[in-house]
């Protein structure tokens, strides 16, 4: 009896686990058919990926609208570039103005000094202002030329004694010559120049119209004057003409004003 | 804008009308001028000035001289002082710190150097 069950016991465990057995490899079987299936479907979907395929409206319009904003951040990164170099533009513009009105600022006090007075003494004074102040020379001469002699005399200097510059024939040298041309003169080496009568830095003529009256002679500018600027040359240009006529004005001024002197002493000794 | 008193002590009449081109593109300002340093003195007895540009070279009373006594005097310890001058050594420069001079000018100036610093002593936008 106990051997007859057992064995029917065993059977049915064996046949239990034969159905479970069954259902594992269904199961499994299901499984495997589902992976398949999503391997499919994933490579599909990689596919239409890689190809760009997969779009929908929301994709399209995304896109769309990256592209609008990456083309007006061009333009206005194009407009910031524009206004940049407006900018510079106009900061360079800033300062030329600037010099320029500082150039300016310097030619209307030079003119507005040299015509200021009629007094010989007192133009020559303006002179020296301007070139000391305006220009920057530190050792200088006014000569004149004297008509009978023909030759260059120092009337004024600044750094040096009038005795000391030599008077100069016109023709001779380069002095002479520039006054004889009423070409401007500047060296063209300024390092380590030590005073020269005879080669100056500078040498302006001071002309009334072609007529050589003078000149203004530089053989030391201020120790932190390296170069000339551009307006020193405009300044050079306006000495050329406004002190020559301011010197040439004050001389006939103090002429007829002596002789005026004379004659009304002439005048005074017949009437009385 | 502010008034400001501005004096300016200087012998050549040149330096001086370029100086007070300068400053007359600030607004507000009363430029007062003074051939020497005597005069600029009776000038600062006169009137409470807000800052001084003087010359060094001058007769009767030099720029240093003048720098030393406004220094002295308790109402301008503090009020800012340019020297403008040909003296560009650097010596001339220490010394006239040294003597209170809040600004160095050397010459030929030209107008924006004096209107920059004009501004910066005078704390004015730029």
């Amino acid at each position: 009896m106990s051997e007859q069950d057992d064995d029917r016991s065993a059977s049915r465990r064996a046949e239990e686990f034969m159905q479970v057995f069954k259902r594992g490899a269904e199961f499994t079987q299901d499984l495997l058919k589902e992976n398949e299936r999503l391997r499919y479907t994933l490579f599909n979907l990689e596919g239409k990926l890689q190809t760009g395929s997969v779009d929908n409206d929301e994709t399209s319009r995304m896109r769309k609208r990256i592209e609008e904003l990456e083309q007006q951040k061009e333009e206005i990164l194009g407009r910031v570039r524009k206004i940049e170099e407006e900018n510079a533009d106009f900061a360079n513009r800033y300062v030329e103005i600037e010099n320029e009105n500082n150039m300016l600022a310097n030619l209307y006090i030079a003119s507005y000094q040299l015509h200021s007075t009629l007094d010989f003494r007192e133009v020559l004074q303006v002179i020296t202002e301007i070139v000391i102040n305006l220009i920057g020379a530190e050792e200088f001469a006014i000569m004149l030329l004297d008509e009978k002699t023909n030759k260059l005399q120092a009337v004024m200097t600044e750094g040096l004694e009038i005795s000391e510059v030599p008077s100069i024939a016109i023709g001779d040298g380069l002095v002479g010559q520039m006054a004889k041309t009423g070409e401007n003169y500047f060296i063209e080496q300024m390092d380590n120049y030590e005073r020269d009568f005879h080669h100056p830095l500078v040498v302006i003529p001071l002309k009334i119209k072609e007529r050589v009256i003078g000149v203004i002679v530089i053989y030391k500018l201020l120790v932190q004057k390296s170069k000339f600027a551009e307006v020193d040359y405009e300044l050079f240009t306006l000495l050329a003409g406004h002190a020559a006529t301011a010197i040439f004005s004050s001389k006939l001024y103090s002429e007829s004003e002596r002789k005026l002197s004379t004659i009304q002493g002439f005048i005074d000794l017949l009437t009385k | 804008m502010s008034n400001y008193n501005v004096l300016i002590v200087e012998d050549s009449p040149t330096m001086r009308q370029l100086i007070v081109f300068a400053l007359k593109r600030i607004r507000g300002l009363n430029i007062v001028e003074a051939g020497d340093g005597v005069d600029g003195l009776k000038k600062l007895s006169a009137t409470k000035f807000d800052m001084i540009l003087t010359d060094i070279n001058m007769p009767i009373m030099d720029g240093l001289k003048l720098v030393s006594l406004v220094r002295s005097d308790p109402n301008y310890a503090a009020v800012p002082i340019v020297i403008i001058t040909t003296e560009g050594a650097n010596e001339d420069k220490e010394r006239a710190i040294a003597l209170g001079a809040n600004a160095y000018i050397t010459k030929p100036i030209q107008t924006t150097q004096i209107l920059d610093v004009a501004k910066r002593l005078l704390n004015l936008p730029a």
